[in-house]
């Protein structure tokens, strides 16, 4: 019955959810995109599984945890870089970033081993 | 037990607190290290008990052939005929830590054999642990907590059970890197750094190279995220903490071969991916919560909430079914049996046979850790007090520890830094609060705020809220460290006062009193633990001892009886035993056995508990297609050493009917009782094991009493047709028998006996798998 108020609230939503976002800075918009990127990758191959088969699985375990870890590890460095977030005020973007490079460093190390 | 060092409000005074510390921190390692030597010093330098030799063998493997022949060893003395792949199948951790460890020796000219470096691997190790344990209490309750923490689990007699000097097994290295682990998780989660995260990660991979135990952490970490979602204490840096722990560690884990694909496939690992899935939703909604006002978040959840739900039905049903699909469930029986406790009774013997898989007794509590069982309650309200990420994660560590040491009595083990962390806080902030009150009352002090000041310092550091201290240990270098002291002494200064009223409450007397009591309870636990590490724990197994009236008697029969072995016996020959000696038999003897230790294959197992509590002629036949040369059983009845053969043989009869549904446990009780006298059934008089382990045994007192048992035995004449006695050792505590070579002219017996067994057989559905 009520179809209209919650289209129209939802329409609401979406532009001060654009709006509000619009005001994010450049360099974490870019990490918003790498991120999203890591995910639609892994969500093909996810998609790609269903519809072939995890046959060489060691093959899909490494394709799949590499983007996720990929993204998971942006979405900490976004959470570390970003100005708002108070609590880490005291971490220069440098530290961080050098330990975004170390974490992802080992994780395709780690990923290295279950080529082929 | 010195810990009660605080922080000065001078620089000077605090780098005087650091260098005591670290003193006391290098102490405590030397304490962990020497009194786990009373099993080197009473007894000697050897390996102990059953497991430790198999590491030790599969260590020697490894020094001799190298990694890679390590990772592709296929072992074929042992399980014969079957063999084991053991590269793929054992935990390698502790292997490589020794391995390692014996290497870099060697090329520093240090010419130690493999078997020193063994020994001394599990002492070398817990005094890591008890550092490690200061590290995870200093990030929970402050420097004096895990000073204490660390004193205590340096010499908790639960632990010294597993770690003394020659006790080389997995859990050696095992808690080390449990605590570890535990403490780089807390690390992290204090300080939001991706650096903790990662090495969190690394050690997590150690911890499962190095014990089955590791599921424990998986399930323990997820349940507090968990916890702190729920409890509204959502953090990015929980985020920070926990994600990338996910990833990395079910990557690292797979990469272990004894686990490979299980850390995605089984029960165990699911919920942390759970977990990981609902911080992920958490940690989207409070981002949209920040950037949001509060009326279009609201907005926002009604129509996420309705559209979620969907999905996330959708997502459990998937799972649930994927989880159904599989028999066990997902669960390996191990894990099962934890989950319940009669799980295992129930359906694998061969589990529930262990001893140390039974459920613990009362006393075993007191024992293992002593008044730390009383310390517990306390420390576990003071880490209510001020409820801090890191104090749950304790909170809730001691109580799945609790739970899991109920279930299992080798759990105990992961109770034992539990138990020590939550008495370290108690101990430390009862400390803290009598002297205080003392230094306050006395007179001449009591005016003298600055000192006071000072001395609430470390209580300050405790009771700050979560954010200020996630402030306190982002601090990294010291000048910034000195402008923010600077900054927040003004603002203590207040807060001191009012802490002051409330703390400072206690008489004077009552305070001395208390403290020179909570001395006589750390005096009393201090000699409990050195007399459990001398006298309880520090026997090897391998060499008994027993005091008389006419001095110390060593029985070193079992060293006999393998030397034996090895000296006297073709290299290739097959030695059967119950599995308790195959691990010994292949290390110190060098001979191929049928089942040992490990106890991978229960049909096998079966196979030779058939053949233990078969008659003679059929048990010889068994013996005989498995190519078995030599049969060794162990015996206590002229000693009275009590776990023998005869001991343990209802759990032969119990695995081997297990499969083999002719042999019934009924036959071999009389009225539901075990018993070895003239009152025993005939089927346990005319057993293997019985004819082996009491063959002459009435020629040394003439009667036949047994020791252990308290009785004389049944049958005391009688004579062995199929088998020959080639050694016995000086007690009697091993016998070795030899089968005899099957006869040239009985033709017409054996059709006859053949065919007596064949139709004795025929009805069992399931028939010995080497005929």
């Amino acid at each position: 019955m009520g179809r209209s108020t919650p289209s129209k609230d939802a329409q609401a939503l979406f532009h001060s959810l654009h709006s509000a976002y619009a005001a994010t800075p450049t360099n974490l918009k870019i990490i918003d995109l790498y991120i999203l990127f890591a995910v639609f990758t892994a969500v093909i191959q996810v998609v790609y599984m269903a519809i072939v088969g995890s046959f060489p699985f060691n093959s899909f375990l490494s394709g799949v945890l590499s983007c996720v870890g990929t993204a998971v590890l942006a979405v900490c460095l976004r959470i570390q870089v970003n100005k708002e977030n108070k609590e880490f005020k005291d971490l220069p973007p440098e530290r961080a970033f050098a330990d975004f490079v170390l974490c992802n460093l080992v994780l395709h190390l780690v990923i290295m081993n279950f080529l082929g | 037990m010195a810990a009660l060092d605080t922080p000065e409000p001078s620089t000077l005074r605090h780098a005087f607190g650091n260098v005591l510390s670290l003193f006391i921190l290098l102490l405590i390692g030397v304490l962990a290290f020497s009194i786990r030597l009373f099993s080197v010093i009473k007894y000697e330098s050897v390996i102990h008990e059953f497991d430790p030799y198999f590491n030790y063998r599969v260590t020697q493997f490894l020094t001799k052939n190298g990694i890679y022949d390590f990772w592709n060893w296929f072992d074929d003395r042992t399980w014969y005929p079957l063999g084991r792949v053991i590269g793929g199948t054992v935990f390698p951790g502790l292997t490589l830590t020794a391995g390692t460890l014996w290497r870099i020796l060697n090329t520093l000219n240090i010419p130690l054999s493999v078997e020193t470096v063994c020994v001394f691997t599990a002492p070398i190790f817990s005094a890591f642990a008890s550092w490690a344990t200061y590290l995870l209490t200093k990030e929970v309750k402050g420097v004096g907590a895990g000073l204490t923490a660390a004193a205590l689990l340096a010499m908790v007699p639960s632990y010294i059970s597993r770690s003394v000097a020659g006790s080389y097994d997995n859990e050696a290295v095992a808690i080390f890197a449990l605590i570890f682990t535990f403490y780089l998780y807390i690390k992290a989660l204090n300080t939001g750094s991706l650096f903790y995260a990662t090495l969190n990660a690394i050690a997590y991979f150690y911890m499962v190279c190095s014990w089955g135990g590791y599921t424990f952490i998986i399930n323990l970490i997820p349940m507090h995220v968990l916890l702190c979602i729920v409890t509204g204490r959502y953090s990015s840096r929980l985020y920070i903490a926990y994600a990338p722990l996910v990833v990395l560690g079910t990557l690292l884990a797979s990469l272990v071969p004894v686990v490979g694909f299980n850390a995605v496939m089984t029960s165990e690992h699911f919920a942390s991916f759970l977990v990981f899935i609902i911080i992920h939703v958490v940690a989207l909604v409070y981002y949209i919560k920040g950037i949001l006002s509060p009326q279009m978040f609201k907005v926002a959840v009604t129509l996420v909430v309705s559209i979620g739900l969907i999905v996330c039905g959708a997502v459990l049903a998937v799972l649930i079914a994927l989880v159904a699909s599989s028999p066990t469930k997902g669960w390996s029986g191990r894990s099962l049996s934890l989950l319940d406790p009669t799980y295992a009774s129930k359906y694998i013997p061969i589990i529930a046979s262990v001893s140390e898989h039974q459920p613990p007794t009362w006393p075993s509590y007191f024992m293992d850790i002593n008044v730390l069982a009383f310390l517990v309650p306390a420390g576990i309200i003071a880490c209510f007090l001020p409820l801090s990420d890191a104090s749950s994660f304790a909170v809730l560590y001691i109580a799945t520890s609790v739970y899991f040491s109920g279930v299992m009595v080798r759990l105990m083990l992961v109770l034992a830094p539990a138990a020590c962390i939550m008495s370290g806080i108690a101990l430390s902030e009862a400390f803290g609060v009598f002297t205080r009150s003392i230094k306050f009352q006395l007179p001449g002090v009591s005016q003298n705020s600055p000192v006071n000041v000072g001395d609430t310092g470390n209580v300050i550091q405790n009771d700050v809220v979560k954010t200020e201290k996630s402030e306190d240990s982002l601090k990294e270098r010291p000048s910034r460290k000195n402008k923010k002291k600077e900054k927040d002494k003004t603002e203590r200064a207040s807060v001191v006062r009012q802490i002051e009223k409330r703390l400072l409450v206690l008489p004077l007397e009552a305070s001395v009193i208390a403290i020179f009591l909570l001395v006589l309870l750390g005096a009393f636990y201090v000699v409990h633990c050195v007399w459990a590490a001398a006298e309880a724990y520090s026997a090897p197994s391998i060499v008994l001892t027993s005091r008389s009236h006419d001095g110390l008697h060593v029985f070193d029969d079992f060293r006999e009886a393998y030397g034996w072995l090895r000296h006297n016996t073709e290299v290739d020959d097959k030695v059967a035993s119950w599995w308790d000696y195959g691990y010994q038999t292949t290390a110190m003897a060098n001979r191929t056995v049928i089942v040992d230790n490990n106890t991978w294959n229960n049909t096998h197992i079966a196979t030779v508990g058939t053949a233990m509590s078969s008659p003679e002629k059929a048990a010889w036949e068994i013996f005989n297609s498995l190519d078995v040369k030599y049969v060794l059983v162990v015996f206590g009845g002229l000693v009275g050493y009590p776990s023998d053969d005869i001991n343990k043989f209802l759990w032969m009869v119990r695995i081997g009917g297990g499969v083999f549904p002719h042999i019934k446990e009924p036959d071999y009780l009389r009225d539901g009782q075990y018993r070895i006298d003239s009152q025993a059934t005939p089927t346990m008089l005319n057993c293997l094991m019985y004819k082996l382990s009491y063959y002459r045994f009435v020629e040394t007192d003439g009667k036949g009493f047994d020791r252990v048992r308290n009785t004389e035995i049944g049958k005391k004449y009688f004579k062995l047709t199929h088998f020959e006695e080639v050694f016995t050792t000086h007690h009697w505590m091993v016998r070795i028998f030899k089968l005899k070579p099957p006869k040239n002219r009985i033709r017409g017996k054996t059709k006859k006996a053949k065919s007596k067994t064949s139709s004795k057989r025929s009805g069992t559905p399931k028939k010995n798998p080497w005929h």
